[in-house]
């Protein structure tokens, strides 16, 4: 096989699951990110090991995504994640009637569901609102929202990848209307250099539009923040999701010995402009505290924003109506070649963004070499460093 | 909510420098600002070539360590107001090799604690009263280590003895003897109970002071030492 070089713009979670993917695959693979690793979106997410049940109902493209890749991350990262299940619970009337739509939808996208009555919902979960009616369980976990990439980076690092945090794409080198290679600055020492590349992917998540127009193409991400609030001590061990909608601050995801309220949703043009409104703030605790009571006098350890990197025109409002599922650009169909972009998705989704990519950038190689992620026990995080 | 303007002294270096300086930037902060905010403030509108490291943004990843006035901290869960000082010193922690501005190399703390073979899952102590759900082993969670090096930074004897097996490790030894799952605490113990495991120790817990995630460091150097102290006993009278 000749020995073709891909270069991956973006750090994160799709960026450490596509080098690995690649890797593997035998291909030369270079990622730049123009910070740390997993300083983007990746590392601010909620820390879900989504079951999918969250989208049953709304989104079920996204939610089978889940689903398929939650099973395939306990075989590849045995011992990463927090393993405790989710809860679903209703609250309200209103929660229970949809219970049935939901229910349906778990069974659609082969979510695994137990229903359990008030009394045993909280013999599992003690803290949960005792006006609950009734909560079902799905195989919602935990993970490190930075150590489960970092398995990832670790794994194509010691296959071959090189991987260049705090090395900043400047501009994209061009032959006509073929993408050749980046231009990079790497701020540890302040200096400027081309890499070369046979296909050069856009991985860069919110900012993956900025990125395109570099390229001349146009590709429709629309930033969405959420913000995220942390306090201090776990009140429940499982996933506790509220059951209806989504809608804000309804999952507490309890990582460590913090529990993370989570999310609001709004849309901005610019990733880098990420506020934490006040009432965001206040609404997560408000919102937390439906489900959980004792959240509203817990003590806060941060409040943060992350901006998802959704797929769709401009014009959405607050994010919630677009899907969370992704999409994988060839913009050899607006006329670049070597030129490809992958975006939306979902941490939990990253292997399987990956695995879309790396198809189409082997396609576009004339190359025959199958995906292997789906087995490949990844390397420890410790071994990124080793 | 109220403002105010602080000046920010930052750290500053690239490779091939003759020697770092500082660099002087204002920013205005606002009550909820923390020193990470400021950075990325200070990043996306004055200067983009600031380097430093983060990621989780809530005290849970552990790359943000720096030295905030002096102080070994996470910038995420730092607030500036609160530090009283109208100007906020911004330095690279101490005792691992300088990459730039903030950014320090991790990989040779890496290659000692990864010797400790911690696993990073435990048992959850939260809630052991409740019922575990079907289907679930038992009630877990991710260690409180968050690897983030402050320990190491603040420790005067890691300043002076860089063969010293150092804060985080032992403490991560600790874990593996209290909670052994499937690791050999035996050979652990072995590879601590020397002159530069945790004898080495001066017994000035800074690592507990600064410590962001309740892991005690010195405390359960402290505990090695009993437990290896109470093994010696025991041999002694022939109850190995």
């Amino acid at each position: 096989m000749a020995n073709y070089h891909v270069v991956i713009i973006g750090g994160g979670g799709t960026g450490a699951a596509l080098a690995h993917d690649l890797a593997l695959r035998g291909i030369r693979v270079t990622v730049v990110e123009r910070g740390e690793v997993t300083s983007g979106t990746t590392g601010r997410h909620h820390g879900l090991l989504h079951s999918g049940a969250r989208y049953a109902v709304k989104d079920q493209e996204s939610a089978k995504e889940c689903i398929q890749e939650n099973m395939i991350l306990r075989k590849i990262a045995p011992g990463s994640f927090e393993l405790n299940d989710g809860l679903f619970v209703a609250i309200t009337e209103e929660d229970l009637a949809y219970y049935d739509e939901f229910m349906e939808g778990c069974a659609v996208c082969g979510i695994p569901t137990r229903t359990l009555t008030r009394e045993e919902a909280l013999r599992l979960e003690p803290n949960l609102n005792p006006e609950v009616k009734l909560a079902v369980q799905v195989p919602d976990g935990t993970m490190d929202a930075m150590r489960l990439p970092l398995r990832f980076f670790a794994t194509a690092k010691h296959n071959g990848a090189v991987i260049k945090p705090f090395t900043e794409v400047i501009s994209l080198n061009m032959e006509g209307k073929t993408v050749t290679g980046v231009h990079v600055r790497d701020h540890t020492t302040g200096k400027e250099y081309d890499i070369g590349a046979d296909i050069v992917v856009n991985a860069a998540g919110p900012w993956a539009e900025k990125i395109a127009r570099m390229a001349g193409v146009d590709v429709p991400v629309q930033p969405s923040p959420g913000v995220l609030v942390a306090v201090w001590g776990r009140y429940n061990n499982m996933v506790i999701n509220r059951l209806h909608r989504s809608g804000d601050g309804d999952i507490i995801v309890p990582q460590r010995e913090l529990s993370i309220i989570g999310t609001s949703s709004w849309v901005v043009d610019d990733p880098d402009q990420l506020e934490v409104p006040e009432e965001h703030i206040r609404l997560m605790y408000e919102k937390g505290a439906e489900m959980i009571p004792a959240i509203k006098h817990a003590k806060m350890r941060a409040a943060w924003s992350a901006a998802r990197p959704l797929i769709g025109s401009r014009g959405a409002t607050t994010g919630r109506e677009l899907s969370r599922t992704f999409k994988c650009f060839d913009h050899a169909d607006e006329g670049v070649e070597g030129f490809v972009t992958i975006t939306g998705g979902k941490a939990t989704t990253a292997r399987a963004m990956a695995e879309t990519t790396a198809d189409v950038v082997v396609r576009k190689l004339g190359i025959d070499a199958p995906c292997r992620t789906r087995e490949v026990v990844l390397l420890p995080h410790t071994a990124y460093y080793t | 909510m109220a403002e105010k303007i602080i000046q920010f002294k930052v750290f500053r270096y690239k490779q091939g420098d003759p020697e770092p300086h500082y660099d002087t930037f204002m920013v205005t902060v606002n009550e909820r600002t923390t020193v990470l905010d400021a950075l990325e403030t200070i990043r996306r509108d004055q200067d983009g070539t600031l380097t430093f490291r983060h990621s989780c943004h809530h005290a849970s990843c552990g790359t943000c360590g720096m030295r905030v006035n002096g102080r070994e901290v996470l910038a995420c869960v730092t607030n500036v107001m609160e530090l009283g000082t109208s100007e906020v010193t911004v330095e690279p922690l101490q005792n691992a090799p300088l990459i730039s501005d903030l950014v320090v190399d991790m990989s040779g703390f890496y290659e000692t604690y990864s010797q400790a073979h911690m696993p990073l899952i435990r048992e959850s102590e939260y809630l052991t009263e409740s019922e575990v759900a079907e289907g679930v082993p038992f009630h877990m969670r991710l260690e409180s280590c968050l690897e983030c090096g402050l320990c190491l930074s603040a420790c005067p004897v890691v300043g002076t003895d860089p063969d010293y097996i150092g804060p985080a490790t032992l403490a991560a030894v600790w874990r593996v003897v209290q909670e052994p799952r499937g690791e050999d605490p035996e050979a652990l113990l072995a590879w601590i109970d020397s002159e530069q495991g945790c004898w080495r120790c001066h017994a000035a817990m800074e690592c507990t002071e600064v410590c962001p995630s309740n892991v005690d460091p010195g405390g359960a150097i402290m505990a090695l030492r009993g437990e290896l102290t109470r093994r010696k006993i025991g041999r002694l009278f022939g109850k190995a």
